[in-house]
């Protein structure tokens, strides 16, 4: 088990950071839904199956299909501004620093207070579902609730409307 | 076993990665990339702290996390869209009529 | 019964206020009327009170109006009093000050600014009785204040003219300087009497600054700046001359019947305090000898008549400052009033004759006018005989005599006094005459184009009438020692005490007349027999000059003052204010840097913040 976390986790964290030095968005996006994967098999690896298989289904198997389609639909995957700033080295070193003393600070507080590694149950579905409907269920009908308010957002926001244009224009002007 | 602790620093170490990435590119893609980066690695976190304590509580919160990240995601994309019209471009750069 | 005396300078301050708030609207006649009406009423009632003043003359009304500050153990109310001092001053304000009122209704028919001219007048009026008649010294130097704030109203009236301002300004702040020695005096009274009423200070002057004489000094002294300043007296009396930019009616009633007489006023109130220094009242002595030969001489050279006049004026105050000071207390103010008579005429004949050859006031471009305005004449000889001093036949030989003889005979005169006294009165009585044979006498030179109607010329006999007959109130030793001036006084100021051994009086009486016939003779000679024409030379300039005193001023302190402010001009005070200001703008531009608009800065901002407060949490 300790093996598979080790593996996984590298594999995950070598992905991300794949995944934002990419030029060509689709291939940030592939490597991204493998660092999804890696952290599924965390997940699963530390006795939470159900949240495993949540990420995978959800998060890699819908969310970043959204990604990808918007990415192939509006043609972005590569873009030319990108190339000629970005790769430099000169543009990573700042945030390089200020994540390096972020995660030092995190490192320190997490390290200061050491806790016990001990036992490790599986945790089913059947206890995650039974709290959800029991103690959480009025933040899930609010998840509800915020979901719809995404789609009618998204919805709004995505529409296309008339635009009216002086008529001179209106054969030169390209949608 | 896996040390508490270092499950921890593995959420940390992403959530870092998410950030650097959120800093450094400009593509507002990969900006939003970024930040499903960071979302992951704090659901993680949740997970793993149920998973320390034996409490399922941790997966639930996974689960709200989760729905936040895709109502999250609908929405930037359909922003994403819009600035794709109207600037053509997606250079965050260019978003800066809040300047002074 | 209580009398309402505080009716008196309220009458003319609602005047005032009709003019000021309504004048606009109001016809010529209906101003003047109201203008004219004020003072007339004041003077009326100041008539009924006078009654019963003649038959009790050590009345003393009282009348408080109103608490005005009350801060800890300081308290002054606005308290009017009226003793025989105050009520002949009270007669001399409204009595000349109402004729004035009425030959000005002429006067200024023509001028723009006919209601601002009266209620400026009417104000002053008002302040000038506030000041006589004040309880406390408190109220005194509000009304102080409040002439000269009008002296400068009324000098710049024309204010059109730029000069007419300077001269305005000018007047205001040399006034100024004496109004602060003034101010500084009634601090030192306040802390050694604790309080300013003037029959507390009176009665108890003796016992509290008796004992400290040098303190006495130093607020006589003090008191003696500011009526400097306001008298026009050495060193301050450059404006007085520049003061007659103002209307002919404005010089008749501030700068030579009332206003400038402020000084002796004061004196005189607080002689109390005087008293008790040897060394002030030699102060004062000197000052007043100086002045009237100083003045005198300037007016012997000077071409403007009126400006012959503003000198005439300074020299005479010189005089009761000089009574003031050998301690011939009554003796100056009887030459007050018989001065504000032949003064005030002497101005209001002048403006007469200014008026009737449109506004020339250069005696050498005069002439011939005995002929062509005869009653402006004989006015106006009368006026001079007085100034003059002629014996017998005018008021002014009882008064600058009895100065002129006291300036020997009391206690503090000596020798040296009476002979710049004698000399005064010789130059006086030949500057006088010359000014009116060049004006009056020989070829006409300008054409006379306005005759003065009967609203101009009543006042000036009126006025001939009172110079005349005034003198004879009070006679001297030697001839009837008719006392009923000083004997009306007698109650507020005491007697001058006169030297032990005198020579006969009648010796000194005729060395004075003698003189001023021969300065009569001399101006005859000078400039009746022969043509006037009007000579300069450097020596001349320096004493048409006043003595070169505004150049010496100017070098002293303008001078160095206006080197000064140049090395400020960019405000060196301003400046410090002006740093924190422009400092706290540049952090502002700074911080403003900062909003550049551009999302990835602002997220780096928020993870610094996000460090530091996770290393916050984490070291409490």
């Amino acid at each position: 088990m300790n093996v598979l976390f080790i593996v996984s986790s590298v594999v995950a964290v070598i992905a991300s950071a794949m995944a934002i030095t990419r030029r060509n968005a689709v291939h940030a996006l592939l490597f991204l839904i493998v660092s999804l994967m890696g952290v599924s098999m965390m997940m699963y690896t530390i006795g939470a199956p159900y949240a495993a298989v949540l990420e995978i289904i959800v998060y890699a198997g819908a969310i970043m299909m959204l990604f990808v389609f918007t990415v192939m639909m509006l043609n972005l995957s590569v873009s030319p501004e990108d190339e000629k700033r970005q790769t430099g080295f000169k543009t990573w070193i700042f945030p390089m620093v200020l994540g390096a003393i972020l995660l030092g600070v995190m490192f320190l507080s997490f390290l200061s207070n050491p806790s016990w590694s001990g036992l490790q149950q599986t945790i089913s579905p059947k206890q995650v579902g039974t709290l959800m409907f029991s103690r959480y269920l009025l933040p899930v009908q609010i998840a509800g609730v915020l979901l719809l308010a995404a789609i009618v957002g998204a919805y709004y926001l995505g529409r296309t409307r008339k635009r009216n244009l002086h008529r001179y224009l209106q054969n030169t002007e390209e949608e | 076993m896996i040390p508490f602790e270092m499950q921890i620093l593995v959420a940390a170490i992403l959530f870092t990665i998410g950030l650097i990435g959120l800093l450094t590119r400009r593509n507002l893609i990969f900006m939003l990339m970024s930040v499903e980066i960071m979302m992951n690695a704090g659901a993680f976190a949740f997970v793993a702290a149920g998973a320390r304590w034996i409490q399922p509580d941790g997966q639930v919160m996974f689960l709200f996390v989760l729905t936040v990240a895709a109502a999250e995601v609908a929405i930037a994309l359909a922003l994403l869209i819009l600035m794709h019209k109207l600037f053509k471009s997606v250079d965050t750069n260019q978003l800066n009529s809040l300047k002074n | 019964m209580i009398q309402p005396i505080w009716l008196l300078p309220a009458l003319p301050f609602l005047g005032f206020m009709i003019l000021a708030l309504a004048g606009k609207f109001l016809s010529k006649k209906i101003i003047a009327s109201i203008g004219i009406g004020s003072v007339a009423l004041s003077f009326l009632y100041a008539i009924f009170l006078g009654k019963a003043f003649l038959s009790h003359p050590d009345l003393h009304l009282q009348f408080t109006l109103w608490d005005w500050i009350q801060i800890g153990t300081f308290n002054f109310s606005l308290t009017f009093s009226i003793d025989s001092l105050t009520m002949v001053f009270i007669w001399v304000i409204t009595g000349v000050g109402g004729l004035i009122h009425w030959y000005s209704a002429e006067y200024m028919e023509k001028e723009e600014g006919y209601s601002r001219f009266f209620a400026y007048m009417n104000l002053f009026v008002g302040f000038m009785l506030t000041l006589v008649m004040a309880g406390n010294l408190l109220v005194l130097y509000l009304g102080w204040e409040g002439v000269g704030l009008c002296s400068y109203l009324l000098i710049g009236f024309f204010y059109r003219d730029p000069a007419n301002n300077y001269a305005a300004r000018k007047a205001f702040i040399v006034t100024r300087i004496g109004d602060t020695a003034l101010l500084i005096g009634l601090f030192l009274l306040i802390r050694e009497f604790g309080t300013l009423d003037i029959a507390t200070i009176a009665n108890q002057a003796n016992q509290v600054l008796g004992i400290n004489l040098s303190m006495a000094t130093i607020v006589s002294l003090l008191l003696l700046g500011g009526a400097v300043g306001k008298s026009a007296q050495l060193p301050l009396q450059v404006w007085l001359p520049d003061a007659m930019a103002g209307p002919s009616p404005v010089s008749a009633l501030i700068h030579a019947a009332t206003m400038v007489t402020a000084g002796v006023y004061l004196i005189a109130r607080t002689h109390a305090i005087f008293a008790l220094s040897p060394f002030a009242m030699q102060t004062v002595a000197i000052i007043g000898a100086l002045t009237l030969l100083i003045a005198a001489i300037s007016a012997l050279f000077q071409y403007d008549i009126k400006r012959v006049l503003a000198y005439s004026t300074i020299s005479q105050i010189g005089y009761m400052f000089l009574a003031l000071g050998v301690g011939a207390w009554s003796a100056a103010i009887f030459h007050f009033v018989i001065h504000a008579f032949f003064k005030a005429l002497l101005f209001l004949a002048a403006g007469a004759v200014i008026m009737a050859l449109h506004h020339e006031q250069n005696m050498f471009k005069m002439g011939g006018l005995y002929k062509k305005m005869p009653v402006v004449f004989a006015t106006f000889l009368i006026g001079s005989l007085s100034l003059a001093a002629l014996p017998f036949i005018s008021g002014g030989f009882f008064s600058k005599d009895s100065i002129i003889w006291y300036a020997y005979a009391s206690e503090n005169g000596n020798l040296l006094l009476w002979s710049i006294a004698t000399i005064g009165a010789f130059i006086t009585s030949l500057y006088t005459f010359r000014m009116i044979f060049i004006t009056f006498f020989g070829n006409e030179k300008t054409h006379i184009h306005y005759t003065p109607g009967k609203t101009m010329t009543v006042p000036l006999i009126i006025l001939a009438v009172l110079t005349t007959a005034g003198g004879y109130i009070e006679l001297p030793h030697n001839l009837a020692h008719l006392q009923l001036f000083s004997g009306f006084l007698s109650s507020t100021l005491p007697q001058v005490t006169l030297k032990n051994v005198l020579p006969p009086e009648g010796v000194f009486q005729l060395i004075v007349a003698l003189l001023s016939l021969m300065g009569i003779w001399l101006a005859y000679q000078f400039y009746l027999k022969t043509e006037p024409v009007y000579k300069t030379s450097p020596t001349r300039q320096f004493f048409l000059n006043g003595w070169n005193f505004d150049k010496l001023y100017e070098k002293l302190f303008v001078r160095p003052f206006v080197w000064l402010s140049n090395i400020n001009s960019s405000d060196a005070i301003d400046e410090v204010f002006d740093f924190v200001g422009l400092q706290i703008k540049r952090i502002g531009n700074a911080i403003a840097i900062t909003l550049n608009g551009q999302i990835r800065w602002y997220l780096t901002s928020m993870i610094i913040g996000l460090i530091i407060l996770i290393l916050f949490m984490m070291w409490t």
